[in-house]
């Protein structure tokens, strides 16, 4: 069967190109070779919705990132995604750091960024009382914010999938080829065709852009590492806390994540291996060292989870972004590193249109981009718990207790659209598991759910892949 | 709804908090449990061990609470399953969730803390490496055993030596997997000496002392560990790592007291235990809210809870009564030795024959006595042969003692080596 088009990929960038093509009248689906959306760079970043002072002037990632800023809290609030605008400000501790600052806010303002600002350590600290006394200025960027990354990639799969976009998980690209017009996907779970590929395929993208081009992309895997806090720390800071950026990256932060929580990190080190998101001592030592430096009280116990994702760094370190040129049909979504969570929906925005007029795409009469989404029950007032309750004897079961996710909850989660089929889908949906105690008290919980659910044994459902199932057989199977 | 006294927890603690509550005349008593069953985390705790001090018999866990459930039954205490308690208020209202009653407002005169302990997870200790399946809790790792008939892994390494990682290595190793190993990054054990012989040296299960697991292989499910020493300072010596395959790592690494709604009602918390700062009557800092068991400070044996969770509901039950017994208090401080105590302050009570002081060390002290003072007269010295942090210590103060002494500020409790 023919498609009129396939895309590699269900990251942030994969999942919100399909939102903006499920607005034509087309037949699209997205091979993913994981078993859900957003396993990727897209699951493991900082969250920041960047202002955008860091980019080169004149790159896509400036282009990019100051268009995708502006369109966020609209396109936040049509898919029901947590999204606040806490700004940010980049610290200097000397000197000769206050000047950089000057130098970023002059990139800034050449970017086109507004409200750029330098303010002194004083006032500073009086915005952020538990900012180091060592720092002497710092530029503050009102247009910063911080969003749900596993949010912003769900919904617009949700959106994608209710207006006929088909996903297609555990299904990996193996070969890709191009004859008379028409692309011919091999895939671990067979053959596709299509007339238009877009490869959104992360740290992996090179390797489909060079299987098809004579113009060669190399991305080398740059990880970065993070500590993740308790909510009870999550008011440490309100704003985001850079500190100034080099030749590695923005260097390490220290912020609130849309839901609560306190985030710090990442280091930068480029790594030889694709999948290697593991965490190292060194890597965790140096981001908590970087951030005591940033804020006073870091209060390491209260530290539950470490993480690292990574970044799809191209040699030439900007977005390739646009139909490769010597490949009629093939659109690139490649190398998008930072800022490319900020950079999604523009990017969605500009893919999208440029394969709808290829294919002289028309819009869909009925498209409708907003999600359905209940605000969490944690979140409502006693009387809208009552009334929540009434309408679903569900909310009355608490599953998750660290962040109160309820039966009803989870079992949404289940079984609307894209409805997740894992433990860590159930988990980035909902939030149950992500508090403190790390899903100790409710993943023996949600492991039944999802198999009752699912008309599955205990035994096959997994954390996040096929071959990570927590239970391995009944008692005394193996005397 | 109103009620005179609202038990949170219906593990052993609060079970017994409602019994003594009972005893004293208040039969208007409310018992919200989250989980289908009264019992608390003994109902997972299906070895033996339990009550030799209180009935003077070995019992499982669940046979132990058991005597406590018939006793509510037979007092018609009530009790809500199924009913979490999602907030607390400074003026004891009690909000909780059920799938029958949706949200339940609950005004009490006395509230009684006893919402247990949860285990400290993986992201605490900051182990690098992967994020596969296969890193359990032992306490979860023993709800999948005891309870639901599951079996987590094949090949186990369980890092921490308290008690519940030597009860899972037992249970583990019965049920037919090899547990390889019990790291400890401490060089003594945190859990019983009794466990220790019966759950690991009787398996022939190394107890690795100072050793810690330095990373986690394995992208989708565990593949191995690596485990190293650890020097003076706890830190891992490079040199001595090794490579354990493993499918499944247990973590049995310390246990929280549960106290995110006491928080949130403004009970003020004690930094070392992270339970609540309470007086000898187990009040905290908000009058008619009392805190017992675990939730309190972490228990060894579930006997002390029972005796404590007693007082606990007993006071409660003055409380309700108006029988509160004012007056300024003994400050307890820790010395040498010394990690913290419950209470922190003493209200000398004469209506009670004793007044017992529990506490934990700080470190192994072989032939040291513990001492207790009043300002400065000491009236306690025993000698100990051993004494570790993993076994709770108590000592009992006659109400003599307060009345010889009515002048006394400050009781002090620490260890001296004659
Ligand atoms: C440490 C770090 C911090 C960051 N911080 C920020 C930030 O604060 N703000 C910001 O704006 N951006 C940030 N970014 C960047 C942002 O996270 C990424 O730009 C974005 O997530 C990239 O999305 P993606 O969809 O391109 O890639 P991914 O999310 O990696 O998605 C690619 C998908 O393609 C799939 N795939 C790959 N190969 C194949 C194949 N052969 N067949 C089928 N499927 C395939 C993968 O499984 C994956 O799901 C950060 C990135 C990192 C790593
Ligand atoms: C593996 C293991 C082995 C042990 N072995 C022994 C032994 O051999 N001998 C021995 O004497 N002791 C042993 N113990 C210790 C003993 O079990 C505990 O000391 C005792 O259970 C603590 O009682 P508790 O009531 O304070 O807490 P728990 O038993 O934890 O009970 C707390 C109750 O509160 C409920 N709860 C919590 N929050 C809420 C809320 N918000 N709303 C409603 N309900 C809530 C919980 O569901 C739970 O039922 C062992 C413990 C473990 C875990």
């Amino acid at each position: 069967m023919m498609h009129d088009a396939i895309i590699i990929g269900a990251g942030v960038i994969g999942a919100n190109i399909a939102r903006e093509l499920a607005r034509y009248q087309l037949d699209i689906i997205v091979l993913e070779k994981n078993l859900d959306v957003c396993e990727g760079a897209s699951k493991a970043n900082s969250g920041i919705v960047h202002s955008g002072y860091d980019a080169k002037p004149g790159s896509l990632k400036a282009k990019y990132n100051i268009r995708g800023n502006k369109m966020m809290a609209a396109l936040c609030a049509e898919l029901a995604v947590s999204f606040r605008q806490n700004g940010s400000l980049v610290v200097a501790f000397d000197a000769e750091e206050a000047i950089r600052l000057e130098t970023l806010l002059d990139q800034g303002v050449q970017n086109g960024v507004e409200g750029l600002r330098i303010i002194d350590g004083e006032t500073a600290r009086l915005q952020e009382p538990n900012l180091s006394q060592n720092v002497t200025a710092a530029l503050w960027a009102p247009t910063g914010g911080i969003v749900d990354p596993f949010q912003l990639t769900l919904a617009a799969a949700e959106v994608a999938d209710l207006n006929g976009v088909a996903f297609h998980f555990g299904t990996a690209v193996t070969a890709i080829s191009c004859t008379n017009g028409v692309f011919n996907v091999e895939t671990s779970k067979g053959h596709y065709a299509a007339r238009i590929v877009v490869n959104a395929a992360g740290v992996h993208a090179d390797d489909l852009n060079n299987r098809l081009s004579s113009h060669k992309y190399q991305i080398t895997p740059r990880k970065g590492e993070y500590c993740l806090f308790d909510k009870q720390i999550g008011g440490l800071v309100t704003s985001t806390i850079f500190q100034l950026p080099s030749a590695m990256g923005k260097g390490v932060l220290v912020t609130p994540t849309a839901e609560g929580n306190l985030l710090i990190g990442p280091n930068s080190v480029f790594v030889d291996d694709k999948s290697d998101t593991s965490t190292t001592e060194a890597g965790i030592r140096f981001v908590i060292d970087k951030a005591k430096q940033s804020v006073d009280n870091l209060p390491m116990p209260y530290v539950i989870t470490a993480f690292a994702g990574l970044r799809a760094t191209e040699k030439h370190e900007d977005f390739v972004i646009g139909e490769a040129e010597d490949v009629p049909g093939f659109f690139n979504a490649l190398g998008i590193e930072s800022p490319g969570l900020t950079a999604a929906p523009a990017i969605a925005q500009d893919m999208a249109g440029w394969i709808a007029a290829k294919l002289d795409a028309v819009p869909k009469p009925h498209y409708d981009g907003r999600r359905n989404r209940q605000p969490s029950f944690e979140s409502l007032s006693v009387e809208m718990k009552q009334a929540m309750f009434q309408k679903d004897k569900n909310y009355g079961r608490i599953i998750c207790r660290c962040e109160l996710v309820t039966l009803a909850e989870i079992l949404d989660c289940i079984r609307r659209p894209l409805g997740a089929r894992t433990v860590d889908g159930v988990k980035r949906r909902t939030r149950a598991g992500s508090g403190r105690c790390q899903g100790g008290f409710c993943s023996p919980r949600i492991i039944e759910i999802l198999a009752r659910e699912l008309g599955k044994d205990l035994r096959e459902i997994v954390k996040a892949s096929e071959k990570s199932a927590y239970l391995i057989g009944l008692d005394k199977d193996l005397l | 709804m109103k009620k005179d006294i609202v038990i949170i927890g219906g593990g052993p603690a609060g079970l017994s908090a409602a019994v003594a509550a009972h005893e004293q005349g208040i039969t208007d008593i409310l018992i919200l449990e989250r989980e289908n069953a009264l019992g608390g985390i003994l109902n997972q705790c299906i070895h033996n061990g339990f009550g030799l001090h209180v009935f003077k018999e070995e019992l499982t866990g669940p046979e132990y609470a058991q005597r406590y459930i018939d006793k509510i039954a037979e007092l018609k205490i009530a009790a809500k399953l199924g009913t979490m308690v999602i907030d607390i208020t400074r003026d004891l209202r009690v909000i909780a969730l059920n799938e029958t009653d949706g949200v339940l407002d609950i005004q009490a005169k006395a509230v009684v803390l006893a919402m247990g302990c949860r285990e400290r997870p993986r992201g605490a200790l900051n182990i690098p490496g992967y994020r596969p399946a296969g890193v359990f809790s032992a306490g979860t790792a023993q709800k999948y055993v005891n309870i639901d008939g599951y079996l987590p892994g094949r090949e186990i390494v369980i890092l921490g030596s308290g008690d519940i990682g030597l009860i899972m290595a037992r249970r583990m190793t019965l049920e037919g997997a090899h547990v390889k190993m019990v790291c400890e990054i401490l060089p003594y054990s945190g859990g019983l000496k009794r466990n220790i012989v019966q759950c690991l040296d009787d398996y022939g299960i190394p107890l690795r002392l100072s050793h810690t697991v330095t990373k986690i292989h394995g992208r989708e499910r565990v593949e191995g560990v690596t485990v190293a020493r650890v020097d003076a300072n706890l830190k891992p010596i490079a040199t001595s790592e090794e490579y354990v395959t493993c499918d499944t790592l247990m973590l049995s690494v310390g246990l929280i007291p549960e106290n995110e709604l006491s928080r949130k009602a403004g009970v003020a918390l004690n930094p070392t235990t992270q339970g609540p700062l309470v007086n000898s009557h187990l009040e905290t800092s908000i009058p008619g809210v009392f805190a017992c068991g675990n939730v309190l400070h972490v228990h060894d044996l579930v006997d002390y809870v029972s005796e404590e969770a007693a007082l606990a509901g007993k006071f409660a039950a003055d409380h309700v009564k108006n029988k509160d017994t004012f007056g300024s208090g003994i400050a307890v401080s820790c010395g040498t030795g010394v990690r913290y105590t419950v209470p922190t302050t003493i209200i000398p009570d004469f209506n009670e024959r004793t007044t017992t002081i529990r506490f934990r060390v700080d470190n192994v002290y072989h032939n040291h006595f513990v001492s207790v003072f009043f300002g400065g007269d000491r009236m306690y010295h025993k000698q100990k042969r051993i004494l570790t942090p993993g076994e709770m210590e108590q000592v009992l103060l006659p109400k003599q003692w307060f009345a010889n002494q009515p002048d006394t500020k400050t009781i002090r409790v620490m260890l001296e080596e004659e």
